[in-house]
């Protein structure tokens, strides 16, 4: 993973609550044994009509946003499935940091995985910033995640809280199996001592 | 001593002893699946790393797997290569594999259960969102992604932060004509998509103390869809029966030891959740939804709700969006909505009792001209044991298409998806938009709903259905 210390970038809005991970990758294109050449498909079916051509009505389509890779949304964002390819087309379609009140449980943790930035904000921030947005269409933003801030162009900040350990892992790029193998010792200390019972019985 | 739930019982018995910022937890059994495990399987080859316990990693082939006869070459080449990849991955790492045609092979969640791999007080992961089914045996079991997977394989630990905790009560006598299905739809419908989120949820209650295994495991599969990290739900005689002799559970006297521990694993009186919701099913009527999530749902006997009923903006926006998208008017009669497809099968309702209360509805009776109809086992021994009992005969009279074990039509992820526009009944766990095909609206019912509505072709009230054969609750059919 690379660090993560700040970012800016220009913002698209969606806001819509419950965006589950088959929107963002319809099941139909997971059928691949690699982690990469996911953004083609992202939220497919929003984006492209049946025929193929790209949905102009959709917000991604618009080409004020086309370059944006802060997306806002609304609450429960990434519920439903635990396909990590979500992430993965999220990021590989360019987006770095999504805004949104709140995020699914497998969804974060697995983002936090990725390099991808999620930050929660309360409703009355994200209104804000949808209504900024809506009377600027070059709305961009800054994230400081050492600080954990994220402000405007003009006169707008609001502080945000990203879990301590993924702020940390963020930060210095670090890679999650690595850090848990500094505790090798300590694993072998508690397989040692595990109960009979927890282990598939064969015999 | 604190009096402590079950789900922190289970919880301490895990945590390593790190220094490590998160706590680092234990995994006690693995789950894989052709999916999500090839693109973890090349990381861990990417990064030069092993598999640390392939004894406690166990493998099956289901979301892809073609459900009519498994000799025909996959048509989807693509899917071939996903389980072509896992087979090629757990023989190269020494992981126990059921493929295609092994007799053990189905669904990793219910062979999980039915080969005694999932036992009480075990933490369990797969990458599967749906592997909060295997809670309904006192195990903490949650999905994981890819990226963990690999993290489990490598090192057969997770860091996690500790998840709060909810009791669910629910108490009354289960009606007639309503099945456990009924009472997790209710559920989210009630405390929505998002109420669980952060939590893991306990079953209690009289209602739970009742429960059949198979009518347990379909709670806690569905609880995933109120958000919630895992459903729990505290051992008794009737895990303990479920499991005596199966495959992998101790046998002789480590039974006994086994069982001894596993009856002290139940939430201690005065212990205190983070939240606690209770609901009484005495008067609960089958349920449907109408939308595109599994929160969006309704008694059968009711009418589509207008989207101005709805208090909060959001939620009228997402019912507005998903009345649209199911092309469905509000104050429409729930019974009067018509099906072109059914499916009985996944991961929620794909087990013997289900396939033998959907046979009680099918019997006698011939499924609708409009209507295809499929019934998909959840494993093979499922498939076997449906055999012996002489459903699938009382299916195909009917009717019904009866397949091969797999995920088949929950996913939509091998051959059998519906068409653009169609309208399926289906038994699985998930209404969102495209999940069974693109433009395809899905109801989420039980599955003598699902068999009832083959039959009419439209939803129907289970609870007005002539039983040409009689019901027999969880009894042998024959």
């Amino acid at each position: 993973m690379k660090p993560f210390r700040k970012y800016t970038g220009s913002v698209v809005p969606l806001n819509k609550s419950n965006i589950d991970t088959d929107i963002i990758i319809p099941t139909e294109f997971l059928k691949r044994t690699e982690r990469t050449g996911y953004g083609q498909h992202m939220m497919y079916y929003w984006r492209f009509h049946e025929d193929g051509e790209p949905n102009d009505d959709f917000v991604l389509n618009n080409e004020t946003y086309k370059q944006a890779t802060i997306l806002l949304s609304g609450e429960n964002f990434g519920c439903g499935s635990s396909r990590e390819n979500a992430v993965w087309a999220l990021h590989d379609y360019g987006f770095q940091v999504i805004i949104a009140p709140s995020f699914a449980d497998i969804f974060k943790g697995n983002c936090s995985k990725n390099g991808l930035l999620l930050i929660e904000l309360d409703e009355a921030q994200m209104n804000e910033l949808f209504s900024r947005e809506k009377e600027n269409p070059a709305f961009s933003l800054h994230v400081d995640l050492e600080n954990q801030i994220i402000q405007d162009d003009s006169d707008w900040a609001a502080s945000f809280t990203v879990e301590p350990s993924t702020r940390h892992k963020f930060l210095h790029g670090l890679d999650d199996i690595d850090l848990t193998m500094t505790a090798e010792e300590d694993i072998l200390q508690f397989e040692k001592q595990r109960a009979f019972y927890m282990d598939p019985s064969v015999n | 001593m604190t009096p402590k739930t079950l789900f922190e019982k289970v919880w301490e018995k895990h945590v390593i002893d790190t220094s490590l910022d998160l706590p680092l937890l234990f995994i006690d059994l693995h789950l894989i699946h052709d999916v999500t495990s090839p693109q973890a399987f090349n990381l861990l080859k990417e990064q030069g790393r092993t598999v640390r316990r392939p004894d406690l990693t166990f493998a099956s082939a289901d979301h892809n797997v073609p459900t009519t006869d498994r000799n025909l070459e996959f048509k989807d080449l693509l899917a071939k290569k996903q389980v072509d990849a896992l087979i090629k991955n757990c023989k190269e790492f020494g992981v126990t594999v059921y493929d295609l045609d092994h007799p053990d092979n189905g669904i990793v969640h219910i062979i999980g259960p039915e080969l005694g791999l999932t036992t009480p007080g075990k933490t369990i992961v797969c990458g599967d969102s749906h592997t909060s089914t295997h809670g309904a045996f006192g195990a903490f079991a949650f999905g994981i992604g890819s990226s963990e997977i690999t993290h489990v394989l490598a090192t057969q630990t997770l860091p996690q932060a500790k998840p709060k905790t909810m009791n669910i009560q629910i108490d009354g006598e289960m009606p007639d004509g309503v099945s456990s299905k009924d009472i997790i739809l209710r559920i989210i419908g009630e405390i929505g998509t998002h109420g669980g989120v952060g939590h893991v949820v306990e079953f209690t209650g009289s209602t739970v103390k009742n429960m059949s295994m198979d009518e347990r495991m379909t709670i806690c599969n569905m609880v995933l869809e109120a958000g919630a990290r895992s459903g729990m739900i505290a051992p008794d005689e009737t895990t303990f029966a479920y499991l005596k002799n199966r495959k992998f559970v101790p046998k002789g006297e480590k039974w006994n030891e086994a069982v001894a521990e596993w009856s002290e694993l139940y939430s201690d009186p005065g212990a205190v959740y983070d939240k606690t919701v209770t609901i009484n099913i005495d008067n609960l009527a089958p349920q449907a939804t109408w939308g595109t999530n599994p929160g969006q749902v309704t008694s059968i006997d009711k009418t589509i709700p207008s989207p101005k009923s709805f208090t909060g903006s959001n939620e009228r926006t997402a019912a507005e969006s998903a009345l649209d998208y199911m092309d469905l008017n509000p104050a429409t009669n729930m019974n009067e909505i018509e099906i072109d497809r059914i499916f009985i099968g996944s991961c929620t309702n794909a087990r013997i009792e289900d396939l033998r209360l959907a046979a009680q509805v099918a019997y006698g009776h011939k499924v609708h001209n409009n209507v295809t109809a499929l019934v998909v086992p959840g494993s093979y021994h499922i498939k076997r044991r449906a055999e012996q009992e002489g459903l699938d005969k009382v299916f195909i009279d009917a009717g019904f298409e009866w397949r091969e074990p797999g995920c088949s039509m929950c996913p939509g992820m091998n051959p059998d998806i519906a068409n653009p526009g169609d309208r399926v009944a289906s038994t699985s766990n998930r209404n969102f938009e495209g999940r069974q095909g693109k433009g395809v609206r899905t109801h989420l019912v039980s599955p003598a709903m699902a068999a009832a509505a083959a039959i009419t072709g439209h939803l129907t009230d289970i609870r007005k259905w002539n039983y040409k054969g009689g019901l027999r609750k969880n009894e042998a059919f024959s």
